[in-house]
This record gives structure tokens, sequence and C-alpha cells, in this order.
């Protein structure tokens, strides 16, 4: 019984951790670029939901609805003005970029909300459920986790494979400037990424402080490593890699801290990430790319 | 041509008026005597800022206090260190140029052992809020303790535990990565032992793992412990009460002076704190005059709730304050000088400080505080004296 508890705990973590890894591994499978600041997207959708119910006293819902409108236009904003005038420079350049636009959101939530922790009230309002007489717990926020990721990544496999727009995201992340002269825009294109990466984080982030009810400026730092982790575990630019990757991450982390040592679990975690990018670069899913030299 | 001009006039006119209304911001001092020169450092960015600020609030609230009664007078100087070794040693170097006399801080406990070094071989006494670990003052005449000692705290709680009998079988959470913590699980481990209390499950956590403590709970609960004991901050502390909750554990809780603050955090359900126990040298909502003097003042400034740190930031200027306000002293006096009387007094049994954060205290040579722990429990969300 404690291990099918430690395997729900695990499944809950791996399904926020592949909701992040989706907003990674979107990004960078058509912009080619890795996105560091997505974790603190989640800290700010985390922060706007807090806002909602706590400040204006909105519903949990509205809530969520909120943060995720707030984070889109952040996420478009953030391109537009951070990493749209980087796009011909080289991707060390993006990358740095990145990393600084992370700290500025960081800093900028430690101005506006101070650095105290703000505890979150789940927005989720269901009781725990519980089986087997009592054995078995599973929260509410378990449950609509696992259920909202799997929402998501249907959605998002729908999205790319069946619309125009998910056409054309396949386009530009084959070929950036076929797709261009083929008549696809490219910028509105990873605008649009952007936007939809920065909405799944918003939602993430509720999720994330839902399931653990803290709240600081760098509570997005760690998940949002973590995720990208889980994205590179699974093949990075593969949606359902992130999926698959987000969820044996959090299966793992569990498990790895319930059956071996509470002190290693980090560790057991990104030494099984190295095995499985030794056997396999790609990552699980990853799909191989032939460059030409 | 015209017009540039006059927009230049009504710029020059705005600036001037600007450099008039900060004439009138600053306080009218009541002696022309020139302030000594007090530095502290801390972390008012990044991951451990809130004690940082803590500090620097309090602390600024004190030389405000003491500066309006005439007599010595302070100025502070507080430098970021974004609780980093080395830049808390760029800091203490900033402020030496500055010409700090006395040194408040650091906050934390890494950096401050790094600054401690330097300001011992520079002769500048250094009174520490907050740094709580041993080797802070290890060695160091120089060095004293505002807070705590982390084995002391350890030490503290299992007596506490045992003598009123609060639990038998007992688990620890502590954080490995943590100084602090692992500093008073040692102790209390090592106290435990010699008091007969059965210690059932120890589990860990690092930083970057204090957001999932189902299974540090499940292995506590497995194991039949009827008392958790918490020698951490408060920020996993209250993920760990809502998790024990989530999970229908109800064990008690015994937590160090790490826990305080979990009841000012903003929307934290109070009722999951609800019984657990701790021993922390300040309560905000302590009913004496002093604290709620302090307490109302620090609302009004911060628009927050002060913590322990706060405090402690607090008590650190008024020490220095008792310690110098008889004697001969300026902003010409060298700090070396300053330092070696300040020893003096800090060592001397006569010198006896009661501050927010306890009373009656006295320091031993080696810089460590001794006062009395309150013992506190959580009722209806307010703490309750254990006593």
């Amino acid at each position: 019984m404690d291990f099918l508890s430690y395997l729900i705990s695990g499944i809950s973590l791996g399904s926020i951790y592949a909701i992040i890894a989706l907003g990674y591994t979107m990004v960078y499978g058509i912009a080619r670029m890795l996105n560091f600041a997505h974790g603190d997207v989640i800290m700010v959708g985390g922060y706007m939901s807090f806002m909602a119910t706590t400040r204006f006293g909105w519903h949990p819902l509205l809530s969520v609805i909120f943060a995720m409108i707030i984070c889109t236009v952040l996420g478009i904003v953030i391109e537009q003005l951070a990493y749209k005038p980087l796009r011909a420079a080289p991707s060390l350049a993006v990358l740095i970029t990145a990393i600084g636009v992370s700290y500025l959101l960081q800093n900028a939530a430690l101005l506006l909300w101070s650095a105290n922790p703000k505890s979150f009230s789940s927005v989720v309002p269901f009781d725990s459920l519980r089986l087997f007489n009592g054995k078995l717990i599973i929260s509410g926020t378990t449950i609509v986790s696992i259920c909202v990721c799997v929402i998501i990544i249907m959605t998002l496999n729908t999205i790319v494979n069946k619309t125009k727009i998910g056409k054309a995201m396949r386009a530009v992340s084959e070929d950036k400037d076929a797709a261009q002269l083929m008549g696809v825009s490219v910028n509105r294109t990873i605008s649009i990424t952007f936007a939809i990466g920065s909405a799944l984080a918003a939602v993430a982030g509720v999720l994330l402080c839902s399931a653990y009810p803290i709240l600081m400026p760098t509570t997005g730092a760690m998940p949002g490593i973590k995720a990208f982790t889980a994205a590179v575990f699974g093949g990075i630019g593969s949606i359902p890699g992130a999926f698959l990757g987000g969820i044996l991450l959090g299966i793992i982390e569990i498990l790895g801290k319930a059956y071996i040592s509470t002190q290693l679990s980090d560790a057991i975690v990104f030494a099984v990430l190295i095995i499985i990018l030794i056997v396999k670069p790609t990552g699980l899913l990853g799909k191989k790319v032939l460059v030409k030299v | 041509m015209k017009r540039k001009n006059y927009f230049t006039f009504v710029v020059t006119l705005v600036l001037c008026l600007a450099l008039l209304a900060g004439c009138a911001d600053k306080p009218s001092k009541p002696t022309d005597t020139a302030p000594i020169k007090l530095g502290g450092i801390g972390p008012l960015t990044g991951g451990a800022a809130v004690y940082g600020i803590a500090v620097a609030n309090g602390a600024k609230i004190a030389v405000d206090e003491i500066n309006a009664l005439g007599g010595i007078q302070f100025e502070l100087n507080f430098q970021d260190d974004e609780h980093d070794a080395e830049k808390s040693v760029n800091a203490y170097n900033v402020l030496k140029d500055w010409g700090m006399q006395i040194l408040v801080g650091t906050v934390t406990t890494d950096p401050c052992i790094a600054v401690a070094a330097e300001s011992y071989k520079d002769r500048i006494f250094t009174l520490t809020p907050s740094a709580s670990s041993p080797e802070v003052v290890k060695g160091k005449d120089n060095t004293f303790q505002m807070c705590f000692s982390d084995p002391y705290q350890g030490i503290v709680s299992a007596q506490y535990i045992q003598e009123k009998n609060l639990g038998s079988k007992i688990a620890i959470i502590y954080n490995n990565a943590d100084a602090y913590s692992t500093g008073i699980y040692e102790k209390f481990v090592s106290e435990a032992e010699a008091r007969n209390l059965e210690v059932v499950s120890t589990t860990t956590f690092t930083n970057d793992t204090a957001s999932d403590f189902s299974v540090q709970l499940s292995e506590a609960q497995n194991a039949g412990a009827d008392l958790v004991f918490l020698p951490i901050y408060y920020e996993p502390s209250s993920l760990i009460l809502a998790q024990a909750k989530a999970m229908n554990y109800a064990p008690k809780f015994f937590g160090v002076d790490g826990m305080d603050g979990i009841l000012e955090m903003e929307n934290f359900d109070t009722t999951l704190a609800e019984g657990v126990m701790l021993l922390t040298p300040f309560a905000a909502d302590a009913q004496d005059e002093r604290t709620a003097s302090f307490v109302k003042k620090y609302k009004e400034l911060h628009n927050d709730v002060p913590n322990q740190f706060a405090a402690d930031g607090y008590d650190v200027v008024y020490a220095i304050y008792e310690a110098l306000k008889d004697k001969d002293v300026t902003a010409e006096t060298p700090a070396s000088e300053l330092c070696t009387q300040l020893i003096e007094i800090f060592t001397n049994d006569k010198f006896v400080f009661s501050g927010l954060t306890g009373d009656n205290m006295v320091w031993s040579k080696n810089g460590e505080v001794a006062k009395p722990p309150k013992g506190m429990f959580i009722e209806n969300g307010v703490y309750v004296g254990m006593d």
C-alpha cells in the first residue's frame, strides 16, 4: 500500500513537471532556444492566482484564468522584447538573455511581493479520496493535476497535428527559412508558441502551489530546472517525450526518496538522466537529427 | 529656442526643489556630535532576503530611536550580501572603506564565518544578530552572537521534550544541506540519547527538495512517532503541516526558533499550526510594552509583522548602545579601540542586557549568549507560553 501511495505521489509530482516541461520542449522545438525564464513565469502565475483570490477575492477558477491571461501576455512581451531582437544571434547569446530574464522576473517579484513567503490556498475544491479503509489517501490536487496534465497533452497534440497553426509550428521547427519562403510567418508562430507555453506555465504554477502551498520569488526556479531535465530526459522538442519524461522523473524522485535515501533523491534523478543520455543521447523519444556539414 | 530655455528653467527649478525637499527630510540632530558608524551586512536580495531585510529594518528602527534620544548618535549603513560568503566579504570591505567602527552582522551563518575572520584580523567589534553556528564565534574574541547557538537549541529542545513528557517516540525531519538545521539536529540526537528519548525515524531534505514531504511523513507515521521534531525554518514547516494534515497524520510538532514566522505567513491557514510547539526568543504578539511598541512601529513603517530576525537586529543595536552609552566614545574613536572596549564590556559579568529577544542576557568569553528560551505553543493562532 505504501508503494502505491508513493507511486501516486510520484505521478502527481511528475504531471506538474510534465506541464512545465511542455513549455520548454515546445519553445525549444520551434524556436531552437532554451527559455530558462520559463520557471519564473510559473512563479508569476502562482502570484497572479494568489493575488486574485486573496486581494480581489475572486473565485479560484477565475483566478486561474486570470493567471493564464497575464502569463500569456508576459510570455509574448518577453519574447518580443528580449528574444526577437536576437533571432539571428548565436544561441549562446539567447541563452544568456534567458537567464537574465529569469533573474529580472525573480527580482521584480522580490520588489513587488517582498521576500516573505506566502501561503497559497489550494484552488482544488475536492477533499482527499480515501481508499482501502483510509489506508490509501489521494489528495484532490493530485487527481486534478493528473487529469489536467492528460487533457493538456491531448489538446496540444491535436493542435500541433490537426490545426493550421500546428502545421506552421511543425514547419518552422523543421526548417525556419523554408517555412518563411512558403509563406509561414515565423515570428507569429514563435509568438504563439510562447503564448501557449506561458499559459501552460500559469496552469503549472497554480497546480504546483496547490500541491506545495508555498509561494516565494524563487518558487519556480527548482521545478523549472527539474522540468527542463524532464524535457531532455524525454527527448527535447517532443511533446509526448516531455510528458513521459516528466512523469518518470516524478516517480523516480519519490521512489528514490522512499526506498533508497531521502538525502540522495536529487542525485538519483540526475544519475538516471546521465545514464539515459549515455545510452540514448537524444532522450527517450527524441528524434535523431542529421546535421550536414 | 526660447521655449527650450523655459523648459530648462523649469527643470532646474524642480531639481532645486527636490534638493530642498531632501534637506527637509533629514532629521534635525539634537546634538552636533558626529554619529558612530555602524556597518550592517545581510542578504537584502535573493532567497534569504527575508532575514536580511528584517534585520536591516529592525536595526534601523533602533538607530532612529536612539538618535532621537540625544546622546550617542549612530549611523547605519547596511550592505547586501545575497547570502554569499564572497559577496559578504566584499560588502565588508566596502564598509571598511566607508569608515565602519562596529559591525552589525552578518545575518546568515556561512557569510558570517567568512566575514568574522576578516573583522577579527582588522579588530572590528562584531555582533551578529542571527548567525547561530558555533563556528561563527569560535576562536574570535571580537565576535559575539545575539541569537542562541545551534547546539544550545538542540540540547534545550531535548530537555523540554523529556522534562515535559511531550512524546515517547520521536521522528526528526531536518535539512541536511543547512548548517543551522544540522547543528541543532546533531546535538538534539546526542542529548535525546542521554535522556533515553527514543528516536524512531530520521529523514532529511535539502533546499532543492523542500517541496514534497510525503515520504518523510509516511516514514514517521509508519514508525509510530507521536512527536515530530522540526529543527528547520518555517517555510518547509508550513508544507510539512499541510501535507501531514492531508494524509491524516496528527502527531505533536516541535520546532525551534526557525519555526517563528509561520503565523505571519500571508494567507497561512493557522489551524494547521494548532498545537505546534516551538522554542523561540521572540513572539510578535507578546504583551509587554517594548515588544508592542516595536511591533507597532514596524507595522507602520514596513506594513509587515516583524519576525525574530527583526527583533534580533533591533536588540543588537540596543546592546551596543547600552554598552557604550556611558563611555567616552566618538566618531573619532578608532575601531580597534572600540573593539577592545566592547569586548571588555560584553565579557564582563556585570553587563546584563534585556531586549526584545530575552531578559538578562549575558555573554560568555567565547561570544555565545546565554538567555532563557521561551517555550511556546500555538493556540487559536497565537503563541501561548508553555510554562
